[in-house]
């Protein structure tokens, strides 16, 4: 239906990636993303052929244990990867909300998808100056621990103004105030106007956690990272941000993408689910269905491993998550695989979706 | 039967911004553990739930007199912790021993693994030859599921799990009668933490070990406690057997936490 944008690259028969019928209005497009880094044990490939979309409005989870390249996958989309960090495939990023909202239902017209093709960008390969009119401004990120992540002798309100002021130095004093006003707003900062005054040693997790919302979304991002943001926190205050989370990509029409190890995070925000495992998605679908029909046997470990409030037989996955550095040549889970044949250590496993929108890296499939 | 250990009324506060600089005229106390008493029975795990802050840390290490109460009592096999010193201190100390949260902090990085699995027992049976003190400490690793290679090996050689398995090789090769488990797992990602929850399943029972298990997390004190006690602003506000707590929690502050914690839908099968 519209291979107007399908032409500017070969197809690879890739749904997640290449096959553009549902998906006009995603805001972000990752195809075949792979980024390479140099260590002392030589190269490791930390995301490896990762495709996913996600659409403004969505939330998108993103699921793995440590080391399994989430947090590097999230550097890359904001063009922070260390240096001498390789980065292959592509990432496109959607234009703006004016091409946006009349492609969602309707067939798209000759006129929007010109729109569509003359804005949206591949951010890989993009120039440093190029990056700065994106990171910040356009995709936004917020980390674990706000207090290592906000600066400990600038008081929140003049760190708010300093994102705004990044991307439009020429804001004035009013607007400006109007502006910070609003940020805090939106965190739902209480008593914003105090707030704006304090340094950041002088809230708590939570609130510091909210002081970094609203200094991501002033400068109005339509795509928010959140990397484990709760992870620091207390559950009855992880609970608070993640239904702010919630109700600000409803508002605003964000794109959320929240990075976490926890799959009982996933299940209270999430829309749809990609699961990673040594560079890769292993699986990728719906929240409800990967995680009541899990389809690969990693995303069922998980499932099985994590404690809930059911007194029940844990089953660990045995073994521990893999090196970069010294993968299997076949599936990765291979080693710690309890339905593991012949097949599973010659090649890596096709990404296979038995429906249109739930699969999973698996030869079982 | 009597109870294996025995708290009460235990009490510590902390001048609230102390320091060099502080003006002694205005300082106030903060009472980080308040009033607080509970009895745990032989081969039970008790847990204590509570948000950062609570005083379920302070708590677990005035338990071990690693931190000095300010009043109460610790009962523990018939003698009152706080009142014993030098020899007969040390004696009630090997049967209580702690597991660590960071599996990183906790082992000295410049240890070989069997020194460090075998350190309690230079202290508490100091006539052991170096010979014995090393086989014991390979029995003990083999026992956590690792393999006896790794007494010659360095911390940082291993992976976080692993190093949890030989925090918790340390804390049992003087075969204690009480472990305290301060999060054990909390360090780890969730698929290796279940193992070393099972592990300390397995090695309840084998030792018949009475845990005080210390964590943050209400899913995984699930997991292992027979009692839990809740724990806010240094009080205990509910304390009961797991199940009644879980199902029928009597005070807000429970519902609250347990409101919080986000449930994982289950299958109807699998």
């Amino acid at each position: 239906m519209t291979p107007s944008i399908n032409h500017r690259r070969k197809s690879c028969g890739d749904a997640r990636c290449c096959d553009y019928d549902l998906d006009v209005s995603d805001l972000l497009r990752i195809g075949h993303l792979t980024v390479q880094l140099a260590t002392a044990a030589g190269w490791v490939t930390p995301v490896n052929d990762v495709s996913l979309r996600l659409a403004p409005g969505e939330t998108l989870g993103l699921v793995g244990e440590s080391g399994s390249g989430k947090t590097m996958l999230s550097l890359a989309l904001m063009g922070l990867l260390p240096p001498g960090g390789k980065v292959g495939g592509e990432i496109w990023l959607g234009s703006d909300g004016t091409a946006r909202g009349n492609q969602k239902k309707e067939e798209p017209n000759a006129e929007t998808q010109r729109i569509a093709e003359a804005e949206e960008r591949n951010l890989v390969g993009l120039r440093e100056e190029e990056w700065r009119g994106v990171r910040g401004r356009e995709i936004a990120m917020i980390f674990q621990e706000p207090m290592t992540s906000l600066n400990p002798v600038m008081r929140i309100g003049a760190q708010i103004e300093e994102a705004i002021l990044a991307h439009e130095p020429k804001i004035g004093g009013d607007a400006l105030q109007l502006r910070l006003l609003t940020a805090m707003e939106h965190a739902a900062l209480p008593e914003p106007e105090t707030r704006a005054q304090q340094f950041p040693h002088q809230l708590s997790g939570g609130l510091r956690q909210r002081a970094m919302i609203a200094m991501a979304l002033a400068p109005k991002p339509r795509l928010l990272i959140a990397d484990e943001p709760t992870t620091a926190l207390d559950v009855t205050v992880q609970k608070q941000i993640l239904e702010l989370l919630d109700r600000l990509r409803r508002e605003l029409e964000l794109a959320l993408l929240l990075i976490t190890h926890d799959l009982g995070v996933v299940a209270k925000v999430a829309d749809r689910v990609a699961v990673m495992y040594a560079g890769r998605i292993v699986e990728e679908g719906p929240v409800r269905k990967v995680l009541t029909f899990p389809q690969h046997p990693y995303t069922q470990g998980l499932l099985a491993a994590s404690p809930t409030l059911e007194k029940r037989a844990l089953k660990p996955i045995p073994g521990s998550v893999p090196q970069l550095t010294d993968l299997p040549a076949g599936c990765a889970f291979a080693p710690r695989c309890s339905f593991r044949r012949g097949e599973c250590d010659k090649a890596v496993p096709e990404f296979r979706q038995p429906e249109p929108d739930h699969g999973a890296r698996c030869v079982l499939i | 039967m009597s109870p294996l250990l025995t708290v009460k009324n235990l009490r510590k506060s902390y001048v609230r911004g102390g320091g060099v600089l502080a003006n002694e005229g205005k300082s106030q106390r903060f009472v980080a553990v308040d009033d607080v008493s509970f009895e745990v029975a032989q081969g039970e795990t008790f847990a204590i739930v509570g948000e950062s802050g609570c005083g379920k840390t302070t708590l677990a290490r005035m338990i071990l007199r690693l931190i000095e109460p300010d009043q109460g009592a610790v009962l523990f096999g018939g003698s009152d912790l706080l009142k014993l010193s030098g020899a007969e201190l040390r004696a009630q100390r090997r049967q209580m021993q702690m597991i660590f949260q960071d599996p990183f902090a906790s082992l000295d990085p410049r240890m070989r693994v069997g020194e460090i699995v075998a350190e309690p027992l230079t202290i508490h049976e100091a006539r052991l030859s170096k010979a014995d003190r090393m086989a014991r400490g390979a029995e003990m690793l083999r026992r956590v599921g690792l393999d006896e290679g790794a007494l010659r090996r360095y911390p940082h050689e291993f992976s976080g799990g692993q190093r949890q398995r030989i925090g918790i090789a340390r804390a049992l090769i003087l075969r204690p009668k009480l472990v305290v488990a301060d999060e054990p797992v909390s360090a780890l990602d969730v698929s290796v933490g279940a193992q070393v929850l099972l592990l300390l399943k397995e090695l309840q029972r084998e030792f018949q070990l009475t845990y005080l298990f210390i964590s943050h997390s209400l899913p995984v004190v699930t997991q292992l406690a027979s009692h839990i006690a809740v724990m806010r602003g240094g009080k205990l506000i509910e304390t009961g057997p797991v199940e009644r707590v879980l199902r029928q929690p009597s005070h807000a502050y429970t519902r609250d936490l347990l409101a919080a914690v986000p449930e994982i839908p289950q299958a109807s099968q699998v």
